[in-house]
């Protein structure tokens, strides 16, 4: 199993400690108000993830041969999520982005990240964050 | 009350309040739609088998359905499409480009009946006209009339319902004026058929486009009726299979309407299941149906209205079936996630609007989509929901 599948697995273990879905969203939420915002002069169109009614910034560093991604969202939920994707794909060499089996996000059961929807963007963070892996040597 | 002629809700335990995106399928309809499949499946108008007669028979029979639904005088004037989208885009690429300077629009069209004008090279104030409307979002007749008096070659297109907020424009008034000063009048009635009744003759208007997914129908059939008179200039859309007359290298002579606009082979299931939805309207009638989803329409708004923090976009005068909000200080698509989660089924974004959104001053609305299968009990649970979702996400 590689790093990113166990990321994703410990993730899902602390999901499975609530009983119902709603509070694995109020804790989604709490996620989404304890990251770290960024700057407002972070938040321009170059890191712009445009979806419906919700808008993500998603920026990537590279430091010492890894990838790092920095994460905002003007909603609170999609923020939540945001900061979700950003744990599970920070801190790895582009190369293991790269290699990632990305269906395996489907194991968090989150329908706004795995559906195709135009509404918050999510998908598109994905993708963003597979294109900056692909953009990479290392 | 309504509910039990609906299978989704057997097999759904979800509220379902987004029948302003699509309703749900009476058994009649999906039964039809079956039946086709399973016992006379064939092409029409081509062959002429005893499966294919059916066939081609059933497609017309539904013409002669929405004929009479419409109170149309004539079953040339009912041209199926894919949709109001297809519909709306027929009209503005046959028979309104090139021939009109000025397209004249209301602020709450569904971008159907706004970028296929951008794509015309029309812009505002430059080939567009936008007829204003207040804070309630009512239609600004006096603004209308002057842009009519402004604009001498004008086509008017406008929605009879708001699809984001519900508002009934006050189409028999818009049309009676707009042919006063000589434009000729198409309507988006995407939103109309499933709440109230529509007669074309009486609203005297030139084009009106049908959807029937959003009337209890199949998804992928439209409706343009096309008044009679107008429709020697309307081009065919496009041509190819079955709108053929005759046909050398040298030129084509096409059918008589409706067949001249209806080119390849058509979605046949969908047209045929298309009747079963209007008359399931008509077992149903409409009549009951309005007074109840008034009812039920008031008792949401009123509902939302007692909640704190709530911003509503319109009072509840002349509107049906949608009904938009946001919460102060909260986004649309997180209460939309967190009802979801709730199995409240709601829609949130800017409903294909985004122009009025922008004037709104807002990124979107959640919007509730009622029909004739919800109920007071439905509201209840929505209502519940929506205030648990609310305390979660307050801080």
């Amino acid at each position: 199993m590689g790093e990113i599948e166990k990321r994703i697995d410990a993730i899902k273990e602390d999901f499975e400690l609530f009983d119902d879905e709603i509070e694995k969203y109020e804790y989604i939420v709490d996620i989404g108000r304890s990251l770290e915002p960024l700057d407002e002069s972070e938040k321009i169109d170059k890191y712009l993830i445009e979806g419906c009614t919700s808008n993500v910034w998603l920026i990537c560093e590279k430091r010492d041969g890894k990838l790092y991604f920095k994460t905002d969202s003007n909603t609170v939920i999609v923020r939540g999520l945001a900061a979700i994707l950003v744990k599970i794909f920070s801190n790895l060499s582009a190369k293991e982005i790269r290699d990632f089996d990305f269906s395996l996000l489907d194991k968090l059961g989150f329908s706004e990240i795995i559906t195709p929807t135009r509404q918050n963007g999510l998908k598109s963070m994905i993708t963003k964050i597979v294109e900056s892996a692909q953009g990479e040597n290392a | 009350m309504y509910k039990k002629y609906f299978e989704y809700f057997k097999n759904n335990k979800n509220i379902y309040l987004d029948s302003a995106s699509t309703s749900q399928k009476p058994y009649e309809v999906i039964e039809s739609v079956n039946e086709y499949y399973k016992k006379y499946c064939s092409n029409t108008h081509r062959s002429n088998f005893g499966n294919a007669n059916r066939a081609t028979t059933e497609f017309e029979d539904t013409r002669k359905t929405v004929k009479e639904f419409i109170n149309a005088r004539d079953t040339k004037e009912i041209i199926f499409t894919k949709s109001v989208s297809e519909s709306l885009n027929f009209i503005a690429s046959s028979f309104v480009k090139d021939r009109f300077d000025t397209v004249i629009i209301s602020s709450l069209e569904h971008h159907s009946n706004i970028v296929p004008w951008h794509m015309q090279g029309r812009s505002l104030h430059n080939g567009l006209e936008v007829v204003d409307c207040d804070e309630q979002q009512t239609f600004d007749i006096e603004h209308f009339e002057r842009l009519l008096q402004e604009n001498k070659n004008a086509f008017v297109s406008i929605t009879h319902v708001s699809n984001a907020f519900g508002k009934i424009h006050p189409i028999k008034n818009i049309i009676q004026l707009a042919h006063k000063y000589g434009a000729f009048v198409m309507i988006d009635g995407a939103q109309s058929l499933a709440h109230f009744p529509v007669d074309v003759q009486d609203l005297d208007v030139d084009f009106y486009a049908i959807s029937a997914h959003k009337t209890y129908g199949p998804t992928g059939v439209g409706v343009i009726y096309i008044k009679k008179e107008r429709l020697d200039d309307v081009k065919p859309y496009q041509v190819g299979g079955a709108t053929i007359k005759d046909v050398t290298y040298d030129r084509s002579i096409l059918l008589d309407s409706p067949f001249k606009y209806e080119a390849g082979t058509q979605n046949i299931a969908g047209v045929i299941g298309f009747a079963s939805a209007l008359k399931f309207i008509n077992k149903m009638k409409y009549e009951n149906l309005m007074t109840y989803e008034t009812n039920i329409y008031e008792y949401l708004y009123e509902k939302l209205n007692e909640i704190n923090g709530i911003i509503l976009y319109t009072d509840s005068i002349n509107c049906i079936g949608s009904l938009s909000f946001n919460i102060q200080g909260l986004s649309a698509d997180d209460i939309g996630i967190l009802l979801d989660k709730m199995d409240i089924s709601i829609r949130c974004g800017h409903h294909c609007a985004q122009p009025i959104m922008k004037k709104l001053g807002i990124n979107g609305t959640a919007r509730v989509g009622v029909s004739m299968y919800n109920n007071e009990e439905d509201i209840d649970k929505f209502i519940k929901s929506l205030n648990r979702a609310i305390v979660i996400l307050e801080d």
